[in-house]
């Protein structure tokens, strides 16, 4: 498009835009920041009024976050001084440190069921968008939209069966039920995704190394999944941020073993009253992977969000 | 980390290391996880059970969840049959559905053979958190930490000179710990919106929490006083003109005016933590709160020490109650580590484990502990804690208590947080829902 | 969830390229890629949507796994829609649904005809927006609880900074008046940027040559929006409403973290409600006959929006 063109925005137009989107962009971003810079706030500055806006960091956040903490009288605490930095700072509050928290499992919970499930909806999706596509599969389209349609249930009452299927076959609270179960419900997701992707591959390629003597899934391997590789990576971005953020499924059929973190962080209290910092720094620590992520994949998750509205 | 803990029993020289009967040959060792509320008194039970992991040679693992999740979670865990939990400090009004679905262990013959008497144990605590059915010798569970609601109120504020002389002349009575309910309101209107330090405070917190038990474990302590029961005490299930009666209807009125009159603003949903962060942060001069809470603001940096005094609820017209809180130990039936649970049990039903728990802020239910000559005197909230156990009353313990107590959530914070309707109203929809919930359990 | 309507309401039937089989191989194959998808599918989606109908009859409850389950019939579909308490939940959710639903709109579509005038920059700008949409409701929707402490909190500093009132003066959480517009605020932070990003595909999906037509008629700027922009970008719109409609009406994760549904049931949605009767009444009958009329219901009117979405596309 040329800069004469007609339908060009004026450049007062395009000041003005950028004026007012930037705006919202700052409204949008200052809960976020204010996670950020609570995690790094004592107790009594993170409820401080007025709200501050400058403070002298301290870690005391972080390390609440991760240790569990006992009142001690003076004497005890004087009697046993501290001697690393972080048990000087829960010695000031007059604590000790009992022992680790339970954010590190709960993060690694979410670490594991959150690749788990986004391994096998992907790995699992491929195989069957690949058949879709290709293939004449009886049904084809009332099964997906009826598949499709179950996602349309709550998730607390897709929770009601589960649960109880899984305490039947002992799933309550494990790994892999919860991987079975992310799987699940990004699985048609997943499918519908890469459907489009593969119909995207011409079909000649396939065709072309078929005649040259490869068998259909050496085909597949070969030609199809590299093809297919960008489409693959951005369903599987879209799966790992649902099973990531995931609450409701997790609140009701986990607790102390497969317990991811996003039910964790909002049971995180301090030792008498809640303890915001440690909040936020265990907030912190979940969201800015995907803050980090979104910014640098920017190109390919933009365009996958709307990938079903613009999909020609 | 390990020295330092060990440094420290030795230090303490705990009478439990010496006491300790427990052999850590007799059984292999093995991992035990104890659920409870992530709340006080269950940090310095960790620390407590450091000597246990010492003795038994087992290894101690907690799953700590806050109050307001806590019955959410738990009564999930063991309606799920789930196996993260060998030992459960489970709440009170659990004890009958966790007896019929057999999620705990019976303990009759454990307690016989290792001559843990119930009659060691204050009755109320017995009753309260191992009975089921109420009243007869079944037991679920151990008395692990009594606990009842009072209430704790800002000393200094109200030693104030100029605060005594003004209240002295409005009311004609000295500015001290109220006896009445009527006397707690006034004090609390006293206070406020009043400047203190340049600070605007409020008169009291109190609970009013929606989501899981709050409101109903604040308004009992008024319900009671002025009159309401749960049911006509010759047949426990007839509801109607005893949780209705007039003398009910005034009680929740008064808890209605007392949030409308003199709590700090937007405390519409607040439970034990809200009003801890009220109260430290200088907001009220008065919050209700289970007595687990004193220990911590005994020791707090600002209002701790001498400018904190304790008092039991205070009377109403009709009676002198406080709400029951507080938890048995149970061993949950789906471990696969039952033994070394029950040689827990075993372990802190000692005395000498029980007086240390006691020192380390864990109200002992033991009656050895709290009857002994020196225990009034022992911290400054003991005596509260004593006049207040003895005046207990504790919400329906029946399995179908969660119904029960999510009906009268939704009745009594529509009416006294959300002002919808009459307490009369309130309190027939009350009858009317616990109706369908017996009807529904075969009961009526 | 939205692929699948996207994909009816787009109408564009994927031409249908799959050649005869000719090999059993073949055939084999897709079967193989095929089945464990199904399997999973059937076990983890139909078959519990199978049980939860079962259950639906009966008076079973999760909590007394050794009681005696009757069979109730209809009774559980009756009591559910004659207690008026439902109705109020109901009506709590469609307030939050249109509330939402119109802001999330005007602003979306706002936000995005300014973008598409593509200043510089805009593209960073786009991508600090959308990232409350990326983030885990719950944890956000938590930590939103402290910003609408009054005195503390930011957002009541922010508000009393701009109105000069008392920052401590209200609650936005606690105060009936206010607590439904607290959850319509945070989903609107959150979900804006979604219907944002569809506006922007559907404005860019517009030919500029249809706009070069209109300026050699000499149509005004704001007939050029009227007639060729906003009707273009209708059906992008519709979606966009289908979608957040559906993830609104299932909402759950948000609203328990910031107000639980309080105070009152002033914002106790339909699945906070679900989650009460399933999980702490433990009312598993009960809440399976609940969850079968929300799904009936969202299943019903969103198949009648897509049609008129069809409608609108045909034109």
């Amino acid at each position: 498009m040329s800069a004469t063109s007609p339908t060009e925005p004026g450049a007062r137009l395009k000041l003005v835009s950028g004026l007012l989107v930037g705006l919202y962009a700052l409204i949008t971003l200052l809960p976020l920041l204010w996670i950020i810079a609570t995690g790094f706030k004592s107790s009594a500055d993170a409820i401080a009024y007025p709200p501050k806006l400058v403070f002298e960091p301290t870690l005391e956040g972080y390390v609440n976050l991760f240790t569990t903490q006992t009142r001690q009288t003076p004497e005890m605490l004087a009697a046993d001084p501290p001697t690393t930095w972080y048990e000087r700072i829960v010695s000031e509050k007059g604590m000790v440190i009992a022992g680790p928290s339970r954010f590190g499992e709960r993060f690694l919970n979410s670490i594991i069921i959150g690749f788990g499930s986004t391994f096998l909806s992907v790995f699992l999706g491929t195989l069957a968008a690949y058949a879709f596509s290709r293939y004449r599969v009886p049904l084809k389209d009332d099964l997906l939209f009826f598949i499709l349609s179950t996602r349309m249930m709550p998730p607390i009452a897709v929770a009601i069966p589960i649960f109880l299927m899984f305490r039947t076959i002992g799933l309550s609270d494990t790994h892999a039920g919860m991987i079975l179960l992310y799987t699940a419900v990004n699985l048609s997701l997943a499918v519908w995704l890469l459907k489009g992707f593969i119909d995207e591959i011409p079909r000649e390629y396939e065709e072309a190394a078929l005649i040259d003597g490869y068998s259909r899934f050496h085909a597949f391997v070969k030609v199809v999944l590299p093809q297919a590789a960008t489409g693959i990576a951005s369903t599987a971005i879209f799966c790992l941020i649902f099973a990531w953020n995931e609450y409701a499924f997790a609140v009701l059929l986990t607790s102390g073993t497969a317990q991811t973190a996003p039910p964790f962080i909002p049971t995180i209290i301090g030792v008498g009253g809640r303890d915001w910092p440690a909040v936020a720094a265990g907030a912190t620590l979940f969201l800015l992977p995907v803050m980090v992520f979104t910014i640098l994949l920017r190109k390919h998750l933009l365009r996958g969000i709307t990938f079903g509205a613009v999909r020609k | 980390m390990k020295s330092r803990t060990r440094n420290y029993l030795a230090a303490s020289a705990s009478a439990a290391t010496a006491a300790s009967i427990l052999a850590a040959s007799s059984a292999q060792s093995a991992e035990l996880t104890l659920c409870w509320a992530a709340w006080d008194p269950a940090n310095a039970l960790v620390e407590l059970s450091k000597d246990f992991e010492a003795q038994s040679g087992h290894k101690m693992s907690f799953e700590f969840v806050p109050w307001p999740n806590f019955a959410d979670r738990m009564l999930n865990e063991l309606n799920s049959a789930g196996q993260l939990c060998d030992l459960m400090i489970g709440d009170s009004q659990w004890i009958g559905g966790s007896a019929e679905s057999g999620h705990y262990v019976k303990l009759n013959d454990f307690f016989a053979a290792q001559g843990i008497d119930m009659a060691d144990f204050i009755p109320a605590t017995v009753t309260g958190y191992a009975e089921w059915p109420k009243g007869t010798p079944n037991y679920w569970a151990l008395p692990a930490f009594g606990d009842v609601v009072g209430w704790t109120y800002r000393k200094d504020w109200f030693s104030r000179p100029d605060l005594q002389a003004e209240f002295q002349a409005k009311h004609g009575r000295a500015l001290d710990a109220p006896k009445t309910l009527e006397e707690l309101k006034q004090v609390a209107e006293f206070f406020q919106g009043r400047e203190i330090d340049g600070k605007t405070v409020y008169g009291a917190s109190i609970y009013t929490e929606r989501g899981s038990e709050g409101i109903t474990m604040g308004v009992t302590n008024a319900l009671y006083n002025y009159g309401f029961q749960y049911g006509n005490p010759a047949n426990p299930y007839e509801l109607e003109g005893f949780v209705n009666s007039a003398d009910a209807v005034a009680g929740l009125e008064f808890y209605k005016s007392l949030y409308d009159c003199c709590t700090p603003p937007g405390s519409s949903d607040w439970y034990m933590s809200e009003n801890i962060d009220a109260y430290k942060s200088g907001q009220v001069a008065m919050q209700m709160n289970f007595a687990f809470i004193w220990p911590g603001v005994h020791a707090d940096p600002n209002v701790g020490g001498d400018r904190s005094g304790y008092f039991p609820n205070p009377a109403g017209p009709n009676g002198h109650f406080a709400q029951l809180g507080g938890q048995g130990i149970s061993v949950v039936s789906y471990s696969d580590n039952q033994e070394a649970a029950l040689e827990y049990i075993k372990w802190f039903a000692q005395p000498a484990v029980q007086q240390r728990w006691w020192e380390m802020g864990g109200y002992s239910a033991l009656r050895a502990v709290v009857e002994d000559p020196s225990f009034a005197t022992s911290q400054p909230y003991a005596q509260t804690f004593l006049d207040s156990m003895a005046i207990v009353k504790d919400f329906w313990a029946e399995p179908a208590y969660a119904s029960l107590l999510l009906a009268m959530q939704d009745r009594v914070h529509n009416y006294v947080v959300a002002g919808n309707g009459t307490a009369k109203e309130a309190l027939d929809g009350l009858v009317q829902d616990w109706i369908e919930v017996f009807k529904d359990e075969g009961k009526l | 969830m939205p692929e699948t309507v996207i994909e009816r309401a787009a109408a564009a039937t994927p031409a249908q390229i799959a050649r005869p089989l000719r090999s059993l191989s073949d055939r084999a194959l897709a079967w193989i890629f095929i089945a464990p998808t199904i399997f999973l599918l059937l076990a983890v989606n139909i078959f519990p949507l199978i049980w939860t109908i079962r259950l639906s009859f009966t008076n079973f409850r999760a909590n007394r796994p050794n009681a005696e389950v009757q069979f109730v019939g209809l009774e559980n579909y009756r009591r559910i829609l004659t207690d008026p308490d439902v109705w109020a939940t109901m009506q709590v959710t469609a307030h939050f649904l249109i509330a939402t639903l119109v802001l999330q709109v005007v602003i979306g579509f706002a936000l995005a005809w300014l973008i598409n005038q593509k200043f510089r920059g805009n593209d960073l700008w786009t991508t600090i927006i959308v990232l409350p949409m990326m983030l885990s409701p719950a944890v956000v929707g938590n930590f939103w609880t402290f910003l609408y402490q009054p005195q503390i909190g930011l957002f009541n500093a922010a508000v009393s900074f701009f109105t000069g009132g008392d920052p401590a003066g209200f609650s936005m959480i606690g105060e009936v008046a206010l607590a439904p517009w607290a959850i319509v605020i945070v989903d609107t932070w959150m979900w804006t940027p979604f219907v944002m990003l569809i506006c922007l595909a559907g404005l860019r999906s517009i030919p500029q040559s249809i706009y070069e037509a209109a300026e050699c008629d000499r149509a005004s700027k704001w007939r050029q929006f009227v007639t060729i922009t906003l009707p273009m970008v209708l059906p992008f719109l519709m979606l966009a409403v289908l979608f957040r409609g559906i993830e609104n009406f299932k909402m759950f994760d948000l609203v328990v973290q910031l107000t639980g549904g309080g105070p009152g049931s002033t914002t106790e949605l339909t699945s906070i409600t679900l989650k009460r009767e399933a999980f702490e009444k433990w009312r598993t009958g009960y809440a399976s006959a609940y969850a079968i009329i929300l799904f009936v219901a969202v299943f019903g009117i969103s198949s009648i929006y897509v049609k008129a979405l069809n409608k609108v596309k045909a034109r």
